[in-house]
């Protein structure tokens, strides 16, 4: 045991220092912050283009008085339900007739609203009118009842804790950290596919394999990988808390998940490496099985659409907790990680995951074990019924 | 050459570094290797001779465990399993792969780290290594910057800078020019000298006669040969070579069978008799002896011999065709 883990040690220090010590590093790392930047530049532009006005102008040809209390109604309603909630309001001349007013080419409005408040009248396309007339409705029942019209005063009364409230927060903490962590995991366990091809292609297989066992080099690789997402992972989550505290000075305190913040912060660092091995592991038995790159990249949209799956499964589970959908998601092994940092944020009890964890490994080791009798049968065209191997120890 | 590199010390020495017993090994229908049997005496210099395609390559990969056989077990350095005794081997593949970008000196302490030499000592060694032979400039260079034979003298460094006690070498000159084959020679002989075992395989037949004590001859997945380069010879005659100012005479008549001329040359097969009989009957003869000689076999000649032979009898035999897997 000690000769693998010392060989893993070996390969995992090269393939993290090849990758880490190269030029293309640097970009890896700098990769996620462009959508960020591209975020602020196209944020500032989508500020501009949502603060333009674009609800819909009502030409009100009223008289003075009628056309004065719709106006009033409009301020009074907007400063309860938002400016955005209600069309834009635009006094017309009462002649020509609104149809005529309508179908000029310099016209503004696209409805007007004429006769009394008593029996106001709507002119303008059906779909339009579709969607003004309760607007217009409200406005003139508020403009009729100007003078009796009071906005009841709602009394507060103040508690520190809301268990609905505390729930609520902890399903989106359970949710923000399943996306976070199955986007770091599509974003980088992507990469093990093709981890053996240079292997293969530079013919340096032959001179690993006769000199350490082949889950050796799996682990190695996996070992490697999982280093090198750590190293992206703390400069990414260290500049993003920078822009965090930048932005905000510090705020509030968050809700807590369930667990607490330090147990959690652990878990998720655990169940990020749990979901990284066990599809990562995966990764490398396949693409190990592919002679090319082309064949890699052949592989990559069935593995990211099966990747999809197991998120949207782990998701669900997430709104469902104790439903036999989230246990389930809870036990398969590949959105055991998603479904149980779900879970940490949601449910306080800490023996599930030392459970979890162990389950975890344990299909890692079958799967990494899997992968290299595949390997060493299909590819190094080696040994008989690999699944009579499958329990033997690794050095042969 | 290589310094202070010597084989690490060994707990146990076992008569045969490596020891295989009926082994067999097939790729679908084709038998790379077809019931070997073959024991390689430890402190030797051992040669796997054989033609393109003979089986010398999945021999020796099934032998260090790189492959499992399908049939028959094997030992190395008396362990049946042989990865556990990787630290003591040295791996030279015919197909030489190295990591391109990796530096050269980096290059062979990281083959040296797979078999258990501490990096940093591995690293020292292989400084050393390169500096003696001439390559000091270049142990910085990332390996894809090296010519090939460089490239390949780095390999060869990286098979033995853990010192160990078996070295498996697969068809260790091809590629290397002429200076870099004497220097591998010359390598060899150190290394043996040292008390290490020396395995290697090569269609070359030269680099055999020059450095082996034992070769084994394979063709079509068998070994058709065993024993000493000398014994091989032995199993052809020598050939006598005749110049007579006569070309006819009854002296002719005691001319063996099979005797051919060429350019007023006789070429026969040393009868089994001996010489001195033709020898009478050429003197009583008047045949005008001008010159004759008896030239006992090369190595070369007992291979193509041998090899040819079994090619021969496998083509009479099942009329497979021997393709490399």
């Amino acid at each position: 045991m000690m000769q693998l883990w010392r060989a893993a040690f070996v390969i995992a220090r090269r393939d993290f220092t090849a990758v880490v010590l190269s030029r293309t590093f640097i970009l890896f790392l700098l990769g996620p912050m462009l959508p960020i930047l591209i975020g602020f530049a196209f944020g500032g532009l989508g500020d501009k283009i949502s603060s333009t006005d674009l609800r819909p102008i009502v030409g009100v040809a009223m008289s003075a008085a009628d056309a004065g209390a719709l106006e009033r109604a409009h301020d009074r309603l907007a400063q309860r339900m938002g400016d955005q909630s209600l069309p834009r309001l635009r006094t017309v001349p009462s002649a020509p007739a609104p149809r005529i007013q309508l179908a000029r080419p310099d016209s503004e409005v696209v409805a007007i609203l004429s006769g009394s408040l008593n029996r106001p009248v709507l002119t303008g396309k059906a779909e339009d009118l579709d969607k003004l007339q309760g607007d217009i409705s409200l406005l003139s029942t508020a403009a009729l009842t100007e003078r009796t019209l009071k906005f009841v005063t709602v009394e507060r009364q103040e508690v520190t804790t809301s268990l609905g409230a505390q729930a609520q927060a902890r399903l989106l903490i359970g949710r923000v950290a399943q996306v976070v962590m199955f986007f770091l995991t599509i974003l980088l366990a992507g990469m093990i596919l093709s981890n053996l091809v240079e292997e293969k292609t530079n013919k340096i297989i032959e001179i690993l394999a006769a000199a350490v066992p082949i889950d050796a080099i799996f682990l190695g690789k996996l070992m490697a990988m999982l280093a090198m997402s750590f190293v992206g992972i703390a400069f990414w989550g260290g500049t993003a808390f920078a822009i965090f505290l930048g932005l905000h000075g510090g705020g509030g305190p968050l809700p807590a998940p369930a667990v607490g913040w330090p147990l959690f912060l652990l878990l998720a660092v655990l169940y990020f490496a749990m979901a990284y091995t066990l599809l990562g592991s995966l990764f490398l038995g396949i693409g190990a099985q592919a002679a090319t790159v082309r064949e890699v990249q052949t592989l990559n949209m069935p593995i990211t659409m099966a990747q999809m799956l197991i998120f949207f499964f782990a998701s669900y589970a997430v709104d469902h907790m104790g439903s036999p959908a989230e246990v389930a998601a809870c036990i398969f092994p590949f959105s055991s990680p998603f479904a149980m940092i779900a879970r940490a944020a949601q449910d306080g009890a800490v023996w599930p995951h030392l459970v979890a964890l162990v389950w975890q490994v344990s299909f890692v080791a079958l799967i990494i074990r899997v992968g290299v009798l595949l390997f060493r049968r299909h590819v190094m065209q080696s040994g008989g019924s690999w699944w009579k191997r499958l329990f033997r120890p690794a050095t042969r | 050459m290589i310094g202070d590199i010597t084989a690490s010390s060994p707990a146990s020495i076992p008569a045969y570094a490596v020891e295989g017993h009926g082994l067999v090994k097939t790729f679908g229908s084709f038998r790379a290797v077809d019931g070997i049997d073959i024991a390689v005496p430890a402190g030797t210099i051992y040669g796997v001779l054989g033609p393109n395609g003979a089986g010398k390559t999945t021999l020796l990969r099934t032998l260090l465990g790189i492959i499992d056989p399908d049939e028959g077990h094997r030992t190395l350095l008396g362990e049946a399993q042989p990865l556990r005794m990787a630290s003591q081997v040295g791996y030279l593949p015919e197909e030489r792969g190295l990591y391109p970008s990796m530096k050269a000196y980096e290059a062979v302490a990281f083959m040296g780290a797979l078999r258990g030499l501490p990096l940093a000592e591995g690293r020292k060694r292989a400084k050393a290594m390169l500096d003696a032979h001439g390559m000091g400039a270049a142990m910085d260079k990332p390996i894809r910057q090296l010519s090939k034979g460089m490239a390949q003298t780095v390999q060869l460094f990286g098979t033995i800078v853990h010192g160990p006690r078996l070295i498996v070498l697969d068809e260790p000159f091809s590629g290397l020019d002429a200076i870099n084959q004497e220097k591998l020679e010359a390598l060899i002989r150190q290394q043996a000298r040292d008390g290490v075992t020396i395995l290697f395989s090569t269609h070359v037949i030269a680099h055999a006669d020059r450095l082996c004590e034992r070769i084994a001859i394979v063709a079509g997945g068998r070994i058709r040969f065993e024993g000493t380069p000398g014994d091989a010879r032995d199993r052809l005659r020598s050939q006598v070579r005749l110049r007579t100012r006569t070309s006819d005479g009854a002296w002719r008549r005691a001319l063996p069978a099979d005797t051919m001329a060429e350019e007023g040359t006789w070429h026969f097969a040393l009868p089994d008799e001996g010489i001195e009989p033709l020898l009478r009957a050429l003197i009583d003869g008047q045949a005008g002896i001008e010159s004759l000689s008896i030239e006992r076999p090369g190595l070369h000649d007992a291979f193509v011999a041998i090899a040819g032979e079994a090619a021969a009898r496998q083509m009479q035999g099942d009329g497979t065709q021997e393709v490399q897997p």
